[in-house]
């Protein structure tokens, strides 16, 4: 909302400064987002007159002026290299030391090819006054040399924009500023009631509305004789003050009204319109030609204003073409009315048309200013373009009825923890419109007509307090009282908080990625639900809820590469989607390694210098499993099992094949061809809200340290097994023996190739027994040794090596 | 045998005993390996040693003579034998010294940097971290939903009308259509999580929402997807007071500063009533902001009286209850704090930007060591 400092004193008598006033706004939640104060900006730039221009010693293209700048100052040399600049010339000039706005500089005095320079003849495009630069301003001949040129060619006036929030439809209008800029002390509001004009012939255009609930309220009246033609200088200049571009007086008096007092108007010409108005839902199929020149097509979810030929206007937004007003109008027919909110803003996003009007109806307009709004404009029509009023035509029951609500004075100290007493609360409503009965300790409180946004008591505690001041509210310090201290986050939180830092502690660098992917993706991860592709994406690769966070580290461990950075080991800890229910998005830990991105650390290395592997991933996986509180002795681990993987170098991580936690291993080749990414990348993803959740325990002590005093005994065995057998069988069968005496099974070598038969390996395993009540002789060891040879030969087939 | 045959006949000499003494300790310094030191052991002491040989001679002599002979050769064999000792440690250690000497590695070969230093925190979990901490520190609980939202959640119960233009406000991601007509949306910011609070917590509440949240905007200053935390209070007394109080305390918390000029100026959400938004106070200099000083004011959040209606709609009596509420950027008030420029950086995953501007994996905020130190 754009309105000038000269405006706002059409309804405000107030000697406050543009500085002052900007404050209060932004203060009483009108905020003012800009300022543009012409006067002052452009102060250094005045009016001044060519006495004499040269040729340029130097330059074919310069010209050595002398100005004189008034005052009775001695003329000024300045270098002008415009080509209009000529002896007797009014033009415009500024000072060394003043800032150009339009080219961004401050100007200084200067030699330009060996001629001091001391200021510079301006065009319009360096005042930012406008576009252009084709030389010098050319000032009228009767231009008073001396003074500011941005009062003398009316510039000066300051604007404001307001950044205004939905509920304020009544701010639509400057009438409506002034009014809450008065009840903040800001000066006396004006407003002289509204004279009603009479009528001097019944107006022979009838209106029928046929869904009320579309149009509450429909007032028409003809002003016949009327000499319509540019409006006259006040008119127009209040419109290119905010932007707005005059076209005729009739139309140029309704975008008055809408600014002025938020009250939007449509004029018809009445030669154009064929017999009776009727307010109705459009046909599906219905075009109007409206005035901006474009053709819409309309449907029955939207109101129109119709005659016997069609659809004139689309009610609310923006009339027709064919029945507008041109300079030829000599009868026209002005409309105010009232439309349903919603119904606009519906029509209005349907059709793509955002018009001032649109603006303040679907907002809300003051209901009780229907006829007084027609009566304004009537007035300002005969005032303007002369002619004779009819009679108003006025459709619908009553308009702005009271709303009372009772408001109890505490409440203002209840919500807000302000004391304001009651003369202060008075006061404020009372500038405001409210009316106020009674005196407490619950006072009746009528709201005006024009505040739709008023309902409750909280909304009359908002309007005391932002005209108080919010700065007003005393601090309260607010102390957490003798709750007790419990653990703020949910296992789920601790867990993706822990399993962040563990990742990062493996070296691995967190990214966030976006919560869509593309549907070919989303396919290849196993998703790509209908419930979960959006109706309206941002971009066609960003249409789908991810299943898997893989495909957002695929394709930013690509994008590094692709900036050179082939070596990443990227992460994410983030929501996945299985479906749109709650329970189906779980939060996902995932990362990925690519190029030399290992374990033991990034790049090539003399340690070693070999390329990340699903060893890598696995430990990943693992680590965040330890840290987010996964019970490791439970998990199983078997090959395969993500499309997505290399079936070979894959696998999946399990408590039982009921619940899968994830999976690890390098990207199947295919689904890194599709995701456009070179591999190898190895990379795991488990969602950690599989992990079981550990019991409760009564107490936070540790269970009680055993030490035996017998020492452990550790035995090595070497398998030979088939190729395809696997560790994990081995060391099963050898755990399985005695799961109290064995403590621990490590690999230690896995060897194929010389030695060892085609399709053999050998592995090699570290069995550690500890004996548990008495030392046992080499007699029982061996016994033991015998029994895990045996239970790995049956299981597996291995024999000793 | 001619030695013992001489030495079992003929009387020792005291001069013979000093010069095979001498003799002796001479051949130990002359060693020049443990093997050497070793013959030269056998040869005095040894079952055959030239001093052991002496030893047994004085078995045949008379008392008197055992007696200062026994001495004398005692003595010697004393000498030795320290001389031995004192010879094989410096042997060895001279052995020691010579296998190290051998042993050398290059120690300026570089090492590679340690996980937990080229690892790192992305700089919205670690804020993220630093407001869990500071909120905690209050009395306030972590309370987390679903992104995929009904729009009663997202919008109905929050006092957004149907059809309203601050529904506009919220440029929402749809799904598609069910079979009923309903559809789902992705919540335009994380107020649906306090309406799942309040319905299934009973006050006194104190939570704070923090989450993702998506809207149609994609410019330098919007990314279609961004990150709020809200907070809720809902009790029997909480006013403005201790909204602007709560405020105040976390704005000093979070951007580390003694002081903090802020300013509340009153706005719209359909969801508070009265509504506010709040400025803080700041500097900006060759492109750093500094907080707690400055003439400049910076918009950082909104918040409110949680709206009667709102109250409402989640089974809570406003003539009972009462409470506030507020929401921030998690992106931008991180963006504030650490001086990142460019919201889009957030999401693009440049390992050279998240190495810059992320965090070490150990440097967890904690109040008790300074959120950022």
């Amino acid at each position: 909302m754009k309105f000038t400092l000269s405006w706002l004193k059409e309804h405000l008598d107030t000697d406050e400064s543009v500085e002052k006033l900007a404050d209060k706004l932004t203060m009483i939640g009108l905020e003012v987002e800009s300022i543009e104060d012409k006067a002052r900006q452009l102060a250094p730039f005045t009016i001044a007159r060519v006495i004499s221009a040269e040729q340029h010693p130097n330059a074919d293209r310069l010209r050595v002026c002398m100005v004189d700048t008034g005052n009775g100052a001695a003329p000024v040399q300045v270098v002008c290299g415009a080509p209009n600049a000529r002896a007797g010339l009014i033009s415009v000039f500024s000072p060394p030391g003043t800032y150009i706005p339009g080219k961004d500089i401050t100007l200084g005095v200067g030699t330009i090819r060996g001629v001091e320079s001391r200021g510079m003849l301006c065009s319009e495009a360096e005042l930012k006054i406008s576009e252009n630069h084709d030389g010098i301003m050319e000032l009228p001949a009767d231009a008073p040399v001396g003074t500011a040129y941005a009062s003398w060619a009316g510039i000066g006036d300051p604007v404001f924009e307001i950044n205004l929030t939905p509920n304020r439809q009544d701010c639509t209008g400057v009438h409506g500023i002034a009014r809450d800029l008065a009840a903040a002390d800001m000066g006396k509001f004006k407003d002289p009631g509204i004279k009603q004009i009479r009528g001097e012939f019944p107006c022979p255009v009838s209106v029928k509305v046929e869904d009320a609930s579309l149009c509450p309220g429909f007032a028409l009246r003809l002003v016949r004789g009327v000499r319509n033609g540019p409006s006259p200088k006040w008119l127009q200049k209040r419109l290119t003050s905010i932007g707005l571009r005059p076209i005729n007086a009739l139309v140029d008096i309704t975008n008055f009204m809408t600014y002025d007092r938020a009250r939007p108007l449509h004029v018809f010409d009445a030669a154009k319109v064929k017999g009776d108005l009727v307010v109705r839902r459009g046909r599906e199929g219905e075009t109007l030609l409206a005035l901006d020149g474009r053709t819409y097509t309309l449907d029955s979810s939207m109101c129109v204003i119709a005659d016997e030929q069609g659809v004139e206007s689309l009610a609310g937004i923006m009339g027709g073409e064919a029945s507008g007003c041109s300079e030829q109008t000599t009868d026209v027919l002005i409309e105010s009315a009232l439309w349903n909110e919603i119904n606009i803003a519906q029509t209005g996003r349907k059709l793509g048309i955002n018009s001032d009007a649109r603006y303040r109806f679907e907002r809300g307009i003051d209901p009780a200013f229907m006829v007084p709004g027609l009566e304004m404009a009537t007035k300002l029509v005969m005032d303007i373009c002369g002619g004779t009023p009819s009679d108003n035509v006025v459709v619908g029951k009553s308009f702005g009825d009271d709303r009372i609500i009772e408001f109890p004075l505490t409440e203002v100290k209840r919500l807000a923890g302000v004391e304001v007493g009651f003369p202060e609360m008075k006061r404020i409503l009372g500038h405001l419109g409210f009316m106020v009965a009674g005196s407490g300790p619950a006072v009746k409180v009528a709201i005006p007509s024009w505040r739709s946004d008023v309902h409750g008591k909280a909304d009359i505690v908002e309007e005391i307090v932002r005209i108080v001041g919010v700065d007003q509210v005393p601090m309260t310090p607010f102390e957490r009282g003798e709750a007790p201290r419990k653990p703020v986050l949910k296992p789920m939180q601790l867990r993706t908080r822990r399993a962040k830092r563990a990742l990062a502690a493996r070296g691995m660098v967190e990214t966030v990625t976006w919560s869509f992917i593309s549907r070919p993706q989303a396919e290849l991860f196993g998703g790509g639900k209908a419930e979960l592709a959006l109706a309206n994406p941002i971009a066609s690769d960003l249409s789908d809820m991810r299943p898997s966070l893989l495909p957002g580290l695929i394709a930013a461990a690509q994008a590094n590469s692709d900036r050179g950075f082939a070596d990443v080991a990227l992460f994410e800890v983030g929501q996945v989607f299985r479906g749109d229910r709650p329970e189906d998005q779980f939060t996902s830990a995932a990362g990925v390694r690519h190029g030399f991105a290992t374990q033991a650390g990034l790049g090539r290395n003399w340690t070693g210098s070999a390329g990340a592997n699903a060893f890598d991933a696995k430990a990943d996986a693992f680590a965040v499993l330890a840290a987010a509180g996964a019970p490791m002795q439970a998990l199983q681990v078997v090959p395969g099992g993500a499309a997505w993987l290399h079936p070979g170098r894959s696998g999946s991580i399990q408590i039982g094949p009921q619940n899968v936690l994830g999976h690890f291993g390098e990207l199947h080749p295919r689904a890194l061809e599709k995701l456009g990414a070179d591999g190898p990348i190895v990379g795991f993803e488990v969602i950690l809200d599989r992990i079981p959740e550990a019991k409760a325990r009564p107490t936070r002590a540790k269970p009680a340290l055993e030490l035996s005093p017998l020492q452990p005994v550790t035995r090595d065995f070497a398998f030979i097994v088939d190729r395809t057998v696997k560790a994990g069988d081995i060391l099963r069968a050898a755990q399985s023996v005695d799961r109290k005496l064995v403590t621990a099974i490590t690999v230690f070598d896995v060897y194929e190739g010389k030695g060892i038969e085609d399709g053999k390996k050998s592995v090699a395993i570290a069995v550690t027994i500890q004996p548990r009540e008495k030392t046992m002789t080499d007699q029982e060891i061996d016994a033991v040794a015998a029994k895990i040879v045996a239970e790995v030969n049956k299981k597996t087939g291995g024999v000793l090596r | 045998m001619d030695c013992e045959r001489i030495l079992s006949e003929v009387p020792v000499a005291m001069s013979d005993l000093a010069r095979l003494e001498a003799q002796i300790l001479a051949d130990i310094a002359a060693a020049s390996d443990e093997a050497m030191l070793e013959a030269v052991r056998v040869a005095a002491l040894g079952k055959k040693g030239s001093i052991s040989a002496l030893l047994s001679t004085l078995g045949k002599m008379s008392p008197d003579e055992r007696k200062t002979q026994g001495a004398a050769i005692n003595l010697a064999k004393d000498k030795v034998t320290q001389a031995l000792a004192e010879r094989r440690e410096v042997l060895k250690s001279a052995a020691l010294d010579a296998r190290l000497a051998s042993e050398t590695v290059d120690v300026t070969l570089p090492l590679r940097d340690a996980p937990t230093e080229t690892g790192r925190i992305h700089p919205l979990s670690q804020v993220w971290d630093e407001l869990t901490a500071i909120f905690a520190d209050m009395g306030f609980s972590v309370a987390e939903g679903p992104d995929i939202e009904t729009d009663d959640y997202n919008f109905t119960k929050l006092n957004f009308p149907e059809g309203h233009p601050a529904r506009e406000m919220h440029d929402t991601f749809f799904f598609n259509p069910k079979e009923d007509g309903t559809r789902m949306l992705l919540r335009t910011h994380t107020s649906p999580v306090q309406v799942r609070t309040m319905l299934s917590q009973k006050p006194p509440i104190r939570v704070i929402c923090p989450g993702r949240t998506y809207r149609i905007d994609s410019d330098a200053t919007h990314t279609p997807q961004f990150h709020q935390v809200e907070g809720l209070v809902i009790d029997k007394g909480s006013h403005l007071g201790h909204l602007k109080w709560i405020l105040h305390e976390f704005c000093k918390a979070f951007f580390e500063v003694d002081h903090i000029n802020m300013r509340f100026r009153p706005s719209f959400f359909p969801f508070t009533e009265p509504s506010l938004e709040v400025d803080i106070q700041c500097r900006r200099d060759k492109g750093e902001i500094r907080f707690g000083e400055g003439e400049d004011w910076l918009e950082i959040l909104g918040c409110g009286m949680v709206h009667p209606n709102v109250l409402r709609a989640c089974g809570i009596d406003p003539d009972t209850y009462q409470g506030f509420a507020w929401g921030m950027g998690i992106d931008r008030i991180a963006m504030l704090k650490y001086g990142m420029h460019d919201l889009r950086q957030l999401f693009e995953s440049d390992v050279r930007w998240l190495s810059h501007y992320g965090f070490r994996p150990l440097d967890i905020p904690t109040l008790a060591g300074g959120l950022s130190s």
